[in-house]
C-alpha cells in the first residue's frame, strides 16, 4: 500500500503546484459578484427542463447554438418529442434541426452593433460562474444605448433581457483613496447594488431562474458529461478489481524471487 | 550462443511453430528480449514509468487513428468537426479526452522517467546512447504534442502557434525566411495547420516509433540500470545469468501491469471526473474558434512546456531567451559527459550532488509554475532566480560532481524481499 500511495503522490505532485495557481487568476471582482457561484447540477433534470425553457424565452430570439440538435435536447432531458415540438421547437424547425435564433445576422449588426456570440460552447470557455455573473450583474447606466450595464463586461452589446423578471437595479458607488507611487487620488469604486424597480421575481426565484439557465448550457456545451460521469463510476470499479488482481498475480509470482 | 540453440530448438519442433520458427525467429526474439532477458530484481517504483510511457504510445495511436477517421483538417473545418466527435460521434467523446489527457498523461510519465534517471544516474556509461535515444524521443514528443495542440483549432491553439512559430524568428539573417516557411503563409493560417496535421498524423510518429524501438534495442543490449547503480552483468552465477537478475518475463511483466492498473485508475479518474484538470489539461480559451484578432489573456502554453516557457520569459532580450529555451532544452543531451563521478545512483552519492538534485528538482517545478503565471514584477525575478538553479544542476556537474565525496557502492544490489 505504501508504495501504491509514493506512486499516487509522484505522480500527482508536479501537477499540484500549478493546478493551485492556476486557480487564482483573472482580474479581481467586486466582493458582491464574487460570492456569486452558479452552484448547477448537471444531473438535476428537472433544473435542465427550466432552463431549457428559459433558453427558448429568453436566450434564443438573439443566440443560436449551431452544435446542439434540437432531438438530442429532447432525448438527454427526457422531453417526449410532442412536447419537444409544442413547447420548444421554434415555428417551422424540425427536431433533427440545429438550435437555431431567427434573428438574421446582419439584423443582429444593425441592431446591437456585432452578432450575438453562439452560446454552444459558452459555459465551457468562460465557465458557468462567470456566465451566471453576468446574468446577474446587469445594472440601469441611462447613458448606455441599451439603458443598460455591466459589472463583468463594461458596455456589453447584450440589453438586460432579464429586467422584467429581475426588476431594475442601481450600482452604488464608494470612494475610495488610491496610492499610486506616492500620489493619493479618489476613485469611485462600485460598492453594492440596489432595487430601482421590482421585478416579477423575488431574489431567490430569480437566482434559480438563472442557475437553471446556466445549468443548460453547462450541459449544451457538453451534452456527453452526464453519460461520462456514469460510465467513469464503472470504469473506476472495474479498475480497482483488476488492478487488486494484478497485485496479487504479482506476489505470487514474486514469492520465489529473494 | 544460447539463443542460436533456442532458435534451432524451436525451428525442430513438429507442427506449425516449427515451421513459423523455422522461418521467423519468434520464439528466439521472445527469450532474448522476455523469458531470457534478465533484469536488476531491485526496480522500485520509479521503474514502472517506461513501460507506462510505452503503454500511453500506443494509446495515443490507437486513439488518434480513430479520431483521424472524423476529425477534418482545414481552417474553416476543424473545430467543427472536433464538436461533431465530441456531441455525435459513438463515444468519440471519449476517443478526444482519452487522447487530450493521453497527451499530458505521456509527458507526466516521462518526466518521471527522465527523472529516475537522473536520480540513479542511468545516463552513465555504458548507457549513453540509452539515453541519447531517449531525449531523443522526449524532442519528438515535445514537436508532436505542440503540432497536436493547433489540430482543434481553438483560439489558444492558434495563439500558441503564433508565438511558438514566431520563436524562430530570433535566428539572425535567416529568421524571417524560416518561420514564413514554417508557416507557409505570412500568418498561422490553412497552410499551417495542414502541415502540422501531416507531421502529426504521419511524420512525428514514425519517427517516434523508429527511436522507440533503438531506445529498446540500446537497453537490451546495455541492461537496465537500478536503484543502487549496480552492472548486474558484472556479478554472472553459474548458469552465466546475472545473480541479481531475474527474467523480465514472468515478473516485470507481472509487476508491470499491476503498475498499469494503477496508472490507469488515476487516468480514468481525470478522463471521466475533470477531463479539463481546472484549465491544464484542456484550457477554457480553447474553446473558443481560432480568431486571429482576439488575443486570449494570458498565452501561456500547455504546463509541460512552461518550465521553458518561463526561462524564455525570464530574460529581457527575446534572442537570448530563446537560446536559453534551447539550451535548457539540449542541456539533457550532454549529462552523461558532464557527470564525472565514480558512482551512478543518488543512493551513494554526496551531499554536493544531493544538495544540487535539489535544487533541480525546486528549480523545474517552480519554472513550471511561473511559467503559468504572468511575466511581471515578482514572478519575474523568481523565473529568473530559479533559472539559474536549473543551468547550475548541468553546468556545474563537472565541478560538484568530482568534489562529491560518495559512499562505496556495494558489489550486490540491495534487495528484500
Amino acid at each position: 500500500m505504501r508504495k501504491i500511495a509514493l506512486l499516487a503522490l509522484t505522480l500527482s505532485s508536479p501537477l499540484l503546484a500549478p493546478l493551485a495557481a492556476h486557480a487564482e487568476g483573472g482580474p479581481a471582482l467586486p466582493a458582491v459578484v464574487e460570492e456569486w457561484h452558479a452552484g448547477n447540477d448537471v444531473g438535476n433534470r428537472s433544473s435542465l427542463q427550466r432552463g431549457a425553457r428559459n433558453f427558448v424565452a429568453y436566450c434564443l430570439p438573439c443566440h443560436s447554438m449551431k452544435y446542439v440538435r434540437w432531438s438530442r435536447v429532447g432525448e438527454d432531458l427526457k422531453i417526449p418529442p410532442a412536447l419537444l415540438e409544442k413547447q420548444l421547437l421554434p415555428a417551422g424547425a424540425k427536431a433533427a434541426d440545429y438550435v437555431q435564433s431567427s434573428l438574421r445576422p446582419e439584423d443582429a449588426v444593425a441592431f446591437f452593433g456585432k452578432e450575438p456570440p453562439d452560446l454552444s460552447l459558452i459555459a465551457r470557455s468562460r465557465g458557468v460562474d462567470k456566465v451566471y455573473r453576468f446574468l446577474k450583474a446587469f445594472y440601469a447606466d441611462p447613458s448606455k444605448a441599451t439603458g443598460a450595464n455591466n459589472i463583468i463586461l463594461d458596455s456589453p452589446a447584450m440589453p438586460a433581457v432579464l429586467s422584467s423578471l429581475e426588476g431594475v437595479k442601481g450600482a452604488v458607488y464608494k470612494n475610495v483613496e488610491v496610492t499610486v507611487d506616492g500620489k493619493t487620488t479618489t476613485e469611485k469604486q462600485f460598492d453594492h447594488f440596489e432595487t430601482l424597480a421590482p421585478g416579477q421575481l423575488k431574489e431567490e426565484e430569480f437566482d434559480g431562474f438563472v442557475r437553471d439557465t446556466v445549468n443548460f448550457l453547462d450541459y449544451a456545451g457538453e451534452p456527453a458529461q452526464v453519460d461520462r460521469r456514469s460510465i467513469g463510476v464503472w470504469v473506476v470499479l472495474f479498475l480497482l478489481v483488476f488492478t487488486w488482481f494484478a497485485l496479487l498475480l504479482k506476489k505470487e509470482y514474486w514469492k520465489d524471487v529473494h | 550462443m544460447a539463443s542460436n540453440d533456442v532458435a534451432q530448438g524451436a525451428a525442430g519442433k513438429p507442427g506449425f511453430w516449427g515451421w513459423l520458427n523455422k522461418r521467423l525467429p519468434v520464439e528466439a526474439f521472445w527469450r532474448s528480449q522476455a523469458s531470457a532477458y534478465y533484469a536488476p530484481k531491485n526496480f522500485n517504483v520509479w521503474y514502472f514509468f517506461g513501460s507506462l510511457a510505452l503503454m500511453v504510445l500506443v494509446m495515443q495511436l490507437v486513439t488518434g487513428i480513430f479520431l483521424t477517421m472524423f476529425y477534418k483538417v482545414g481552417e474553416a473545418s476543424a473545430f467543427d468537426s472536433v464538436e461533431f466527435i465530441m456531441r455525435e460521434v459513438n463515444y468519440g467523446w471519449l476517443l478526444r479526452y482519452l487522447h487530450a489527457v493521453g497527451a499530458s498523461a505521456f509527458f507526466v510519465v516521462v518526466y518521471l522517467h527522465m527523472y529516475r534517471a537522473l536520480m540513479y544516474g542511468s545516463y552513465k556509461a555504458p548507457r549513453e546512447l540509452l539515453w541519447l535515444f531517449g531525449m531523443f524521443i522526449y524532442l519528438a514528443l515535445m514537436a508532436e504534442a505542440f503540432m497536436g495542440y493547433v489540430l482543434p483549432w481553438g483560439n489558444m491553439s492558434y495563439w500558441a502557434a503564433q508565438v511558438i512559430i514566431n520563436l524562430f524568428s530570433t535566428i539572425p539573417v535567416i529568421g524571417g525566411g524560416l518561420v514564413e516557411w514554417i508557416r507557409g503563409d505570412y500568418g498561422v493560417a490553412d497552410a499551417t495547420l495542414n502541415r502540422f496535421f501531416s507531421l502529426h498524423v504521419v511524420a512525428v510518429p514514425l519517427i517516434l516509433l523508429l527511436l522507440v524501438v533503438l531506445h529498446l534495442v540500446a537497453l537490451h543490449e546495455v541492461g537496465s540500470n537500478n536503484p543502487d547503480g549496480v552492472e548486474i552483468k558484472e556479478n554472472k552465477g553459474a548458469d552465466g545469468h546475472p545473480v541479481d537478475g531475474i527474467p523480465f518475463h514472468p515478473y516485470y511483466t507481472v509487476k508491470d501491469i499491476f503498475g498499469v492498473g494503477v496508472f490507469l485508475l488515476l487516468f480514468a479518474v481525470v478522463v471521466f471526473f475533470v477531463p479539463t484538470f481546472n484549465n491544464l489539461f484542456l484550457e477554457e480559451a480553447n474553446f473558443e474558434p481560432a480568431n486571429p484578432l482576439s488575443t486570449p489573456d494570458p498565452i501561456a502554453p500547455s504546463w509541460y512546456f512552461t518550465p521553458f516557457y518561463a526561462i524564455l520569459r525570464a530574460v529581457p532580450s527575446q534572442r537570448i531567451g530563446a537560446l536559453l529555451l534551447l539550451l535548457a532544452v539540449l542541456s539533457f543531451f550532454f549529462l552523461p559527459w558532464l557527470d564525472r563521478s565514480p558512482v551512478k545512483s543518488v543512493r551513494y552519492r554526496g551531499l554536493w550532488f544531493k544538495g544540487f538534485l535539489a535544487l533541480f528538482t525546486v528549480s523545474f517545478l517552480m519554472l513550471m509554475y511561473l511559467g503559468l503565471k504572468p511575466a511581471t514584477g515578482v514572478y519575474v525575478t523568481l523565473a529568473r532566480v530559479f533559472s539559474v538553479g536549473y543551468f547550475a544542476f548541468f553546468w556545474l556537474m563537472p565541478w560538484y560532481s568530482k568534489w562529491d565525496q560518495v559512499k562505496p557502492v556495494p558489489k550486490r544490489v540491495t534487495f528484500h524481499a
